[in-house]
C-alpha cells in the first residue's frame, strides 16, 4: 500500500518520562523554587497595580502579618484554624478518599456548638455546657463525614461529588438556624451568645490570654502532634496508608477496607467538628453560614502541598495565612480590594502544584539526534 | 516463504527509569504474509518491544522501518496510519460503547460513513473471517472472547496489515483458542503479517511459521517453526541448557497439613476458574502446582489464604501441627484464619500490587502481616526494623536503606523482601506463586534454597511455577491444573517434562484440543 | 402569577444551565473542573470590564451601538473564561497536577479576581453603594423578544428573556447532539471514559482535554455574563453571584451528564432557588417564613445527593460519571 510507506511525523523534540529516584532535597529545592518564583510574579503584579517598590511592599506585607502582638496572634489564630481543618482532611486523603466536604463538616460542628450554647446556656451550669459543646460538635462533624463514607464503602458512591454537595446542605442548615435563632427576628444575625455568662465559651482568663486566641493555638498545636503520631506510628494510621496505596494489598494484609474507610471518615469529620467548635465556642461565639469562610477548601490545598505530613502543614498553612494577611495589609495601605489576597493565594498554589510535575517527571530532549541528521 | 519485509527494527533500546532495561539493541524483521511468534519468558521484553511498534512507548534509541522507509511512530495513530494494529492484553475498549462505536473511535466520518455503513462493514469483516459479534452490543455485556474478537475486527477495519496480538490465548478457553487460530490462518491467507506474543511453546508450534526469541530484553535469533522443536525453542528461550542444580532434600517425617476438597471458585467475571479440585499438602514436602497461566492457580492459593470465596460444597482444612486439630478455613477472613493459629504465609504473584506496599520502605513492609500484634494502639517499630535489617543482610537485598520505598528496588530485591518477610513468620504452610518470575539465576537459587530450608523445617510448601525444569527439580509432587481442573498429580522425581506438559494441555478423558 | 414564577425560575436557571453545560463538556473529557465557580465569576467580571470600558468610551450613552454593546462584553467574557480554562488545562493535563486541588485553587483565584476587579471598578466610579451599574449595555442584553408583552402568559413564559437565555438552551441542545451524534463527541466521551483506549484509537487525548476544558469554561463563563448583564440588570456587586457555580456542578450530577436534561433541570433548580418567594402567594394557608426558605434552598443539593446515591446503587453503566473522571493520563504509565 502506497499510503503506508510515507514518513510519519517528525522526530519529536523531547519526550516525558516518569522518574522515581529524585532525592528528597532536590524535590524540596524545586518546591521552594516554585514559591520564590510565585513571589516574584506576585511582586510584578503588585508593582503593576501600585507602582511602588516591591521591597517596600513586601515590607508592608510582613508588617501586616506580624507587625504587632495583636497581629501576630491573629496570624497564629488563622494558621491554627486552617491547620486544624487541614489535619482533619489528611487521614482521608492518605486513604485516597477525596473529602472536599470539610467546609460542611466544620459548619456542622460549629452548629452543634452553637445549639448547645443557645439551648442550654441559660439552664445548665457553664462547665457542663462546655462539655456538651465539645461532645456535640464533635459528633455533628463526625456524622457529616460518616454519611458519604458509608455510601463510598458499600456502594462506591463518588465521594468527591458527595462531600461537595454535603457542604451546601450544611450551609443551608446553618442559614436556617441563623434565622431561627437570630437575635432580632428576621435580621439573620445571631449576636454574641451568652455574652454575660460565657456559658460554653472555650477560653482562658484574659490575664493569660489577652487576645483570646491562645487556647485555640494550643489545642491545634497538640492536635498536630497527635495527628503526626497517629498517622505515622499507630496501627490505624498504618492501615490508612495501606488502604490508600492498594486495596488489594490491604485485603491481603487482612485489613477490613470498609471499616477503615468509615472509621477514618469519622475521625476526619470529628476533627472538622473540633475546628467548628473552636471557631464558634473559642473565638466567634456566634455562627454564620460563612463561619468556615472557605477554609475547608484552602485546607485541602494546605494538606496536599505538605504531602500529607502534619508537620509540613504547619509551614504550608503559615505560608498561605501569612500571604493572605500580608495581602490584606497591602490592599488597605495601597487602597486595593480585599480580595487581592485570594489572587495571591491562587498564584502561589498554581506555582506549587505546577512544580510537582518537575518532581515526578523529567523531560528528555533529543537535541543530539536532531543535530545528527 | 514470502521474503518481502514488512517491518524492520534496528538497534531498539528502551529503558524504564534508570534501573530496568526492557529492550537492549534489538534488531529483527517481520515478513509479509507470515505468522511470527515472538517467544520469550515473562519479563523478556516482548510486550515492550511491540508497544514501541504500536506507538504506546517511544524507544530511547534505534530505528523502525516499515516497508523499507524509516518511520517515527510517536502515537498509536501513527501506527494505524502505517497499517500496524495491536491487540493488547488489557483490551482497549470503552465499556459503555457499542461494538460499532468502539470501531468508530478516532475515525473520520468521511472514511467510515454513517454508523449504518460501519455496521455493514463490520458484518462483512465478520463474515469474511468467521467472527461472531453483534455490532449493537455494549462492550460491558460481552464475554472476554467477544471483546478480543471486537479488538481484532477493529484493527482489521482500520486496514491494519500488520497485526500484533499480545498473549491472545491467555484469556481464552481451548475451543476459543482454536477458533482464534483458524481466524489468524484466514488472515494470513489474506496476506497479512501477524505477530503473536506468547510464552507457550505448544501454541508457537501450532500456529506460527517462524519464531523469534527474546531473552532478558535481547534478541536471540529466529528459527522456522517447521525446523523447531520444543527442546530447541526452550533452549533459545532460557539460554544454553542450564543444568538445574537444585537440591531436593529428603524429609522422612511427612505430616498431613492441609486438605482441599471439592474446591470450586469463580473468577471476577463469574466464570468458573477452579473446578472441583481436591488435593493434600504435607509438611516437609514441596507441592508444585503446574499449569498454563490462568488455569486457576491464583484462585487456589487465594482460597486457601482466605481471599477468594469458594462455591458451596468445598472444604479446606488445616491440621494444627501441635494439637492435631482440624480447622475449616472456608468462609473465614484473613484475620480469622490468623486467629485460629494457622501459620500461613503467602507470596502472591503480584508483588507490589498485593504482597507489598510500594511506597513504604522495607521496615514498614515487614509489619504488613503482623502489625496487629499486641494490644498497644501503636505499632511496634523495633521488631520490623530489626527484621528488615536481618532480611537485608541474610538475603543480600540491595537497597539504599530500609526506609527506601520498595517500589524503587529492582524486581529481584523486591521479591527477596517479600519472601524474607513471609518466611520470617515461621509458617507451617508456605505458598509461593511464581516466586522466581523475572529474577536472575542467582536470586532464583536463593529463593529455591529458602524454600528447601522451610521444607526441612517441616513446613508444607506449595509452589506455583511456570518453568517445568524447575518444578521437576525442586518439587516432591506436582499437581497439574488444566482449565481449572486437577488433571493429575505426578511424582517430581520420576515424572518427565513431556508427561507434565501433556497434563497441562490436554484434559484427561477428553479429545485432544489442538 | 404562575407565569411570573416560571419566568423568574428560568431567569435563575440560565446561569446554572450555562455552568452545567460547560462542566458537562469538561467532565466528558475526564477533567473534573471544580474551578467552574471561579470561571463563572471571571466570565462575569470580564464582561463587566468590557461593558465598563465601552460605556466610558461613549460621550453620550444614548448613542450606544447595540452590536458593540453586546459584542465587547461577550468577547471579554469569553477571553476571560478561556484564560481560566487554559490555566486549568495546563496544570492538570500538561503538568498532570491533581485536578481537585487545581480546581479549588481556580475557584479561589477566580472569585478573588472577580471581587478584586469588581471592587476596583466600584472605587473608580466612586459610587455610594458597593456596586457598579452598567444599565446602558445591560439594556441590550436583557431586551426580550418582540411581542413578548402582547401575548400574555405565553409571552411571559417563552418570549420574555434576553438573547443569552435562548443561547443557553441552544448551546445545551447542540452540546447534547454533539455528544450523542457526532464522531468528535464520541471521541470526547471515549477520552473521559478510557483515555488509554482513546489514545490507542488515534485520538489526541491532550488536544481533546484542552479543547473540552477551554470550550467548557467559555460556556460556563457566559453564565456569569448572563447573571450580571441580564439577571441583575448590569449591577455588579461583590459576591453577588453566590454559590451558583456549585449549584451548576450539582446540576451536572443531577442530570447524569446529559445537557438536554439540564435544560429542564436548570429551571427546576432555579425554581427551587426562588420558590419561597412564591409559596405564600401559591398557598396562603401555609405560612412560609424566612427560615423555611433556607431549607427549601437546600433541596437542589439534597436531590443531587439522592441521584448520586441511587445511581451508584443501581450501577447502570450509562448513568455513571465518566470512568476516568479526575484521573490524570500518562501514556507510559504501567
Amino acid at each position: 500500500m502506497a499510503a503506508n510507506t510515507k514518513e510519519t511525523g517528525k522526530e519529536p523534540l523531547f519526550h516525558i518520562v516518569k522518574r522515581t529516584d529524585l532525592p528528597m532535597w532536590k524535590s524540596w529545592l524545586i518546591r521552594i523554587g516554585a514559591v520564590v518564583a510565585s513571589l516574584i510574579i506576585c511582586a510584578v503584579i503588585i508593582i503593576l497595580l501600585t507602582g511602588d517598590n516591591p521591597i517596600q511592599i513586601y515590607g508592608t506585607m510582613v508588617k501586616g502579618a506580624v507587625g504587632s502582638p495583636r497581629r501576630i496572634w491573629a496570624l497564629l489564630q488563622g494558621v491554627a484554624m486552617l491547620l486544624c481543618i487541614a489535619l482533619a482532611v489528611t487521614p482521608a486523603f492518605k486513604m485516597r478518599f477525596w473529602n472536599i466536604g470539610a467546609e460542611g463538616q466544620v459548619l456542622m460542628g460549629g452548629l452543634g456548638a452553637t445549639a448547645c450554647m443557645i439551648l442550654f446556656g441559660k439552664t445548665l451550669p457553664a462547665p457542663l455546657v462546655l462539655v456538651l459543646v465539645i461532645v456535640v460538635s464533635i459528633i455533628c462533624g463526625a456524622v457529616w463525614g460518616l454519611i458519604p463514607a458509608i455510601f463510598k464503602a458499600f456502594w462506591n458512591t463518588n465521594e468527591t461529588l458527595f462531600t461537595l454537595m454535603m457542604n451546601y446542605i450544611a450551609i443551608q442548615i446553618v442559614s436556617y438556624f441563623t434565622y431561627i435563632w437570630s437575635s432580632n427576628k428576621g435580621n439573620n444575625v445571631i449576636n454574641t451568645i451568652n455574652v454575660d455568662t460565657h456559658a460554653g465559651w472555650l477560653e482562658l482568663p484574659p490575664s493569660i490570654d489577652k487576645y483570646g486566641y491562645m487556647l485555640n493555638v494550643i489545642i491545634v498545636g497538640a492536635l498536630t502532634v497527635l495527628m503526626y503520631f497517629y498517622l505515622k506510628y499507630s496501627k490505624q494510621g498504618y492501615e490508612i496508608s495501606v488502604v490508600g496505596e492498594s486495596e488489594n494489598t490491604a485485603k491481603y494484609a487482612g485489613i477490613n477496607v470498609k471499616k477503615v474507610i468509615i472509621r477514618t471518615m469519622i475521625i476526619s469529620g470529628a476533627l472538622c467538628g473540633v475546628a467548628g467548635m473552636l471557631l464558634v465556642s473559642g473565638t466567634d461565639h456566634t455562627i454564620t453560614p460563612n463561619t468556615a469562610g472557605g477554609r475547608g477548601f484552602t485546607a485541602i490545598m494546605v494538606s496536599w502541598l505538605a504531602k500529607f505530613n502534619p508537620l509540613f502543614m504547619v509551614l504550608t498553612s503559615l505560608l498561605i495565612v501569612f500571604m493572605q494577611k500580608g495581602a490584606q495589609e497591602i490592599s488597605t495601605v495601597f487602597g486595593l480590594n480585599n480580595s487581592f489576597s485570594d489572587i495571591i493565594t491562587g498564584i502561589i498554589i498554581f506555582f506549587i502544584i505546577g512544580s510537582e510535575f518537575f518532581i515526578n517527571y523529567s523531560i528528555k530532549f533529543r537535541a543530539k539526534e536532531v543535530e545528527a541528521k | 516463504m514470502d521474503n518481502n519485509i514488512a517491518v524492520s527494527l534496528r538497534h531498539i533500546t528502551k529503558a524504564f527509569g534508570s534501573k530496568v532495561v526492557a529492550n537492549k539493541d534489538v534488531s529483527m524483521d517481520i515478513h509479509e504474509g507470515e505468522i511470527l511468534a515472538l517467544l520469550g519468558e515473562n519479563g523478556s521484553g516482548k510486550t515492550t518491544l511491540m508497544n514501541m511498534l504500536s506507538g504506546i512507548y517511544r524507544q530511547d534509541s534505534g530505528q523502525i522501518y516499515v516497508h523499507g522507509s524509516e518511520v517515527h511512530i510517536t502515537s498509536p495513530k501513527d501506527a494505524y496510519d502505517l497499517g500496524i494494529g495491536m491487540i493488547h492484553q488489557h483490551f482497549k475498549l470503552v465499556d459503555v460503547f457499542t461494538a460499532t462505536e468502539n470501531v468508530a473511535l478516532g475515525m473520520d466520518k468521511k472514511t467510515t460513513g454513517s454508523y449504518k455503513d460501519l455496521t455493514k462493514a463490520i458484518t462483512e469483516i465478520c463474515d469474511r473471517y468467521g467472527f461472531d459479534i453483534d455490532p449493537k452490543q455494549k462492550v460491558y455485556n460481552m464475554t472476554v472472547s467477544q471483546k478480543q474478537t471486537l479488538e481484532i475486527v477493529k484493527t482489521l477495519y482500520r486496514g491494519a496489515n500488520i497485526l500484533i496480538l499480545d498473549e491472545p490465548t491467555a484469556v481464552l478457553t481451548p475451543q476459543e483458542t482454536d477458533k482464534l487460530f483458524a481466524v489468524l490462518r484466514n488472515m494470513k491467507a489474506d496476506g497479512k503479517s501477524i505477530i503473536i506474543i506468547t510464552h507457550k511453546l505448544n501454541e508457537v508450534l501450532a500456529i506460527s511459521d517462524r519464531v523469534a526469541i527474546l531473552r532478558k530484553g535481547e534478541y536471540i535469533g529466529d528459527v522456522l517453526t517447521s525446523e523447531a522443536t520444543v527442546q530447541s525453542l526452550t533452549e533459545m528461550m532460557v539460554g544454553q541448557k542450564v543444568e538445574l542444580d537444585i537440591e531436593r532434600p529428603e524429609v522422612e517425617d511427612k505430616q498431613l497439613r492441609l486438605t482441599v476438597d471439592h474446591l470450586t471458585c469463580l473468577d471476577k467475571y463469574g466464570v468458573t476458574a477452579l473446578d472441583d479440585v481436591s488435593l493434600e499438602a504435607y509438611g516437609g514436602e514441596i507441592l508444585g502446582i503446574a499449569g498454563i497461566s490462568g488455569s486457576g492457580q491464583k484462585q487456589l492459593l487465594e482460597a486457601i489464604a482466605g481471599l477468594q470465596a469458594a462455591e458451596a460444597g468445598a472444604s479446606i482444612q488445616y491440621i494444627n501441627p501441635d494439637t492435631g486439630k482440624r480447622e475449616e478455613l472456608i468462609g473465614k477472613s484473613v484475620t480469622q484464619i490468623k486467629k485460629l493459629g494457622v501459620a500461613l504465609s503467602f507470596v502472591p504473584e503480584d508483588r507490589l500490587g498485593m504482597g507489598l506496599v510500594g511506597a513504604m520502605g522495607m521496615a514498614d513492609n515487614m509489619m504488613l502481616r503482623s502489625y496487629k500484634k499486641g494490644r498497644s494502639m501503636f505499632t511496634d517499630r523495633k521488631a520490623p526494623r530489626e527484621l528488615a535489617l536481618k532480611v537485608k543482610e541474610e538475603l543480600e537485598v540491595v537497597t539504599p536503606g530500609i526506609q527506601t520505598p520498595v517500589r524503587r528496588l529492582s524486581g529481584g530485591n523486591v521479591q527477596k523482601v517479600l519472601v524474607g518477610r513471609e518466611i520470617a513468620s515461621d509458617p507451617t504452610v508456605l505458598m509461593a506463586a511464581y516466586a522466581v518470575r523475572g529474577l536472575d539465576i542467582n536470586t532464583s537459587y536463593t529463593i529455591y534454597h529458602l524454600l528447601n530450608e522451610e521444607k526441612k523445617k517441616g513446613t508444607a510448601v506449595i509452589y506455583v511455577g511456570e518453568d517445568l525444569d524447575v518444578l521437576l527439580a525442586l518439587c516432591d509432587r506436582i499437581a497439574v491444573l488444566c482449565d481449572g481442573k486437577l488433571n493429575g498429580i505426578v511424582d517430581g522425581r520420576t515424572a518427565t517434562k513431556e508427561e507434565v506438559g501433556e497434563l497441562m494441555t490436554h484434559l484427561k478423558g477428553k479429545e485432544a484440543t489442538a | 402569577m404562575i407565569a411570573a414564577f416560571i419566568h423568574r425560575a428560568v431567569m435563575q436557571g440560565v446561569p446554572l444551565l450555562f455552568g452545567a453545560t460547560g462542566e458537562i463538556v469538561t467532565e466528558k473529557s475526564g477533567n473534573l473542573n471544580l474551578g467552574i465557580p471561579g470561571v463563572m465569576y471571571v466570565g462575569g467580571i470580564s464582561g463587566v470590564i468590557g461593558a465598563f470600558l465601552y460605556e466610558n468610551s461613549l460621550a453620550d450613552k444614548s448613542q450606544a451601538n447595540g452590536f458593540l454593546a453586546i459584542m465587547i462584553p461577550l468577547v471579554c467574557c469569553l477571553l476571560g473564561s478561556l484564560l481560566m480554562g487554559l490555566i486549568y488545562s495546563f496544570l492538570t493535563t500538561t503538568l498532570r497536577a491533581n485536578q481537585n486541588v487545581t480546581g479549588l485553587a481556580i475557584t479561589t483565584f477566580g472569585v478573588g479576581l472577580g471581587n478584586f476587579f469588581g471592587g476596583s471598578l466600584i472605587k473608580i466610579v466612586g459610587a455610594d453603594v458597593p456596586s457598579i451599574t452598567l444599565s446602558t449595555t445591560s439594556k441590550f442584553f436583557s431586551a426580550s423578544l418582540p411581542f413578548a408583552d402582547n401575548l400574555g402568559w405565553f409571552g411571559e413564559i417563552f418570549l420574555s428573556y434576553g438573547f443569552l437565555a435562548y443561547l443557553a438552551v441552544v448551546i445545551a441542545i447542540v452540546t447534547s447532539l454533539f455528544l450523542k451524534k457526532t464522531r468528535t463527541g464520541l471521541n470526547l466521551r471515549a477520552v473521559g471514559e478510557n483515555p488509554a483506549t482513546a489514545d490507542a484509537g488515534g485520538i489526541s487525548v491532550t488536544k481533546y482535554k484542552y479543547l473540552a476544558t477551554c470550550i467548557g469554561s467559555m460556556i460556563a463563563g457566559m453564565g456569569g455574563l448572563y447573571y450580571v448583564m441580564d439577571y441583575v440588570s448590569g449591577v455588579w456587586s461583590n459576591d453577588g453571584f453566590g454559590d451558583r457555580g456549585w449549584l451548576a456542578i450539582a446540576l451536572v450530577i443531577f442530570t447524569v451528564w446529559k445537557p438536554n436534561f439540564a435544560i429542564i433541570g436548570s429551571i427546576l433548580f432555579g425554581g427551587l432557588y426562588i420558590v419561597h418567594n412564591y409559596l405564600n402567594q401559591f398557598f396562603p394557608a401555609i405560612p412560609v417564613n424566612m427560615s423555611t426558605q433556607e431549607l427549601i434552598k437546600m433541596a437542589p443539593y439534597v436531590v443531587t445527593v439522592l441521584v448520586l446515591i441511587i445511581n451508584s446503587m443501581r450501577k447502570k453503566r450509562e448513568n455513571q460519571p465518566p470512568e476516568a473522571l479526575g484521573l490524570p493520563y500518562f501514556r507510559e504509565d504501567r
